[in-house]
């Protein structure tokens, strides 16, 4: 973990309700894709943990989704304002489990944290296909961005306004895939954990005191025993998690 | 050249400050981040007899200048603590530790503090009867005069080390309660925890934390500190650590003039990581703008 100044250097709205923030620093202490990052703004007590969807090089990206008071604010920066992070918090995604055609699942807010992995993995040549997922077609982002990747990209729609209509899990029926990482509301991952053929991780969301461990504000049981979500997590693995409700 | 030092029931410590429990861990995860060995000491997560998960989540709430919690006192149980995180926390703090306390009976007091006591990197036991997340034990304790001096006289009568009694702010005469702890012995109060809060989510029509109710601590909660700090400094001759919402190296001189012979520093530790290495940085010049060249001489001064 690392405490430092972020500058804004892009915060664009993309479809429906979800942002993208671009910001410069000193990124070295984000070491997995999966991770998250908890970002002080003015006037609010607690750190905003957010997802990280891009690093490459000092260049961090973020989406957001505008959902309050934090999100609001952070959508009303501008390009060379300043944001103090706490940066490489959170275990991440183990990439060395893929296999040849890992299987991406994203739901709504959960698709940022599948771009970073997918991206690794089909740099070191992996067949990768993703699911990304949401209500309707006007909430439907980061699809081209998949595609640029190179990932086969299938959408679903509960609506059914574009691509399968469904949920995830319907298109997961038709992908021949190794291993899977998904990240989602917990209902998506639940279902994904009924209907996943293989082995995969799940990235989990928390009400968050601190985001480093410090105050067990986002404790979970498992399997495997107690874990912090900020520390221990936010990925699991299919075989630990113990479902709650 | 500003001396820091200040004497807590006969154990010298460098500074005054002390990371508050719950906010710190057992140390070593701040320990990743910097010499924790620049602290005056700091009181561990609360211990309890046996291990706790603690409460369901959501256990935070955001509030202005503070936060709510209600994390229910999740700690891996006595024994785990003496033979796991006191071997972790003894390589990177070399100091004596204040070791937080909670329990469900008198019976579970004295028990875990009997153990404590034992421990050579334990230099005071701060015996926690204000926790307000728990049912049937913690804040029961410290809320009448009564039942906080039964919880001191079973501690102090199976331990040797310094009993410092934590109280709750949620009682309508903390100086009694402070009173009858002095007089059954205990070493030192300490005060104060959380406040009980409540915050509700207006999407969902329905409270933010899954307990309900939690502890509301930060900033917004130091004039309260200082105020009871104040009121039971005057009123027992044992020493007070004050705690509540302390954020600068001016806040713990201003609850050191209340009264304060050492202070804790809680939800601060948790926005800024650094928040009490920082404090312990800033003293000095805080000490100078105010001409202090001795902290411990302005105890109580105001």
């Amino acid at each position: 973990m690392k405490q430092g100044l972020f500058r804004i250097i892009e915060n664009k709205h993309l479809p429906d309700t979800v942002m993208q923030m671009r910001l410069e620093g000193d990124t070295s202490a984000i070491t997995a894709p999966g991770q998250f990052v908890n970002i002080l703004l003015e006037g609010k007590f607690l750190r905003r943990p957010i997802s990280v969807c891009d690093c490459e090089g000092d260049v961090l990206t973020l989406l957001y989704k505008i959902v309050g008071g934090g999100t609001e604010q952070m959508c009303g920066m501008q390009v060379g304002e300043t944001l103090d992070i706490l940066t490489g918090l959170g275990n991440g995604y183990d990439l060395s489990m893929a296999g040849d055609r890992p299987l991406f699942i994203g739901g709504g807010v959960g698709v940022p944290p599948m771009y970073m992995p997918a991206k690794k993995l089909i740099a070191e040549g992996k067949d990768v296909t993703v699911i990304l997922g949401f209500n309707t077609a006007k909430e439907v982002f980061y699809k081209d961005e998949f595609e640029a990747l190179g990932a086969k990209v299938y959408v679903t729609t509960v609506d059914g306004s574009e691509g399968i209509k469904g949920f995830v899990t319907d298109a997961m029926m038709e992908i021949d895939y190794t291993y899977f990482y998904t990240c989602g509301p917990e209902p998506m991952l639940k279902a994904v954990w009924r209907a996943s053929a293989t082995q995969g991780q799940f990235s989990f969301e928390e009400r968050m005191g601190c985001g480093f461990g410090a105050c067990m504000g986002c404790s979970c049981k498992t399997l495997t025993g107690y874990k912090r979500i900020c520390k221990e997590g936010p990925v699991m693995k299919k075989e630990e998690i113990l479902w709650q409700n | 050249m500003a001396e820091l030092k200040v004497t807590l029931c006969g154990i010298a410590m460098d500074n005054p400050i002390i990371p508050a429990s719950g906010c710190f861990g057992y140390g070593y995860e701040f320990a990743e981040l910097y010499d924790i060995n620049c602290l005056g000491s700091f009181s561990f997560k609360g211990t309890t007899k046996d291990p706790r998960f603690g409460n369901p989540t959501p256990r935070i709430a955001e509030c202005t200048a503070g936060m709510i919690n209600a994390v229910g006192l999740q700690n891996p149980g006595v024994e785990k603590v003496i033979s796991e995180e006191l071997p972790k926390l003894k390589k990177c703090f070399h100091k004596p530790v204040m070791a937080n306390v909670s329990g469900f009976s008198v019976e579970d007091y004295a028990y875990t503090c009997e153990k404590l006591d034992k421990e050579e990197q334990v230099g005071w036991l701060e015996v926690n009867v204000s926790c307000p997340n728990v049912h049937g034990g913690g804040m029961s304790f410290g809320t009448s005069p009564e039942a906080a001096a039964e919880v001191t006289r079973a501690v102090k009568a199976v331990t040797k080390k310094p009993i410092i009694i934590k109280l709750s702010p949620n009682v309508t005469d903390i100086v009694s309660i402070a009173k009858a702890c002095e007089e059954a012995g205990a070493d030192g109060i300490s005060l104060i925890n959380t406040l009980l809060g409540m915050r509700i989510d207006l999407r969902r029509k329905a409270p933010v934390i899954a307990n309900k109710m939690g502890g509301f601590s930060g900033s917004a909660i130091f004039p309260v500190a200082v105020r009871m700090v104040y009121q039971v400094a005057h009123a027992v001759k044992i020493p007070v650590v004050g705690m509540g919402g302390v954020t600068t190296a001016e806040d713990v001189l201003e609850l050191m003039m209340a009264g304060a012979t050492a202070v804790e520093v809680g939800a601060a530790n948790l926005v800024n990581p650094y928040a009490s290495r920082d404090i312990v940085a800033d003293l000095p010049r805080a000490m100078e703008k105010y001409g202090i060249q001795n902290l411990s001489d302005i105890i109580g001064i105001a």
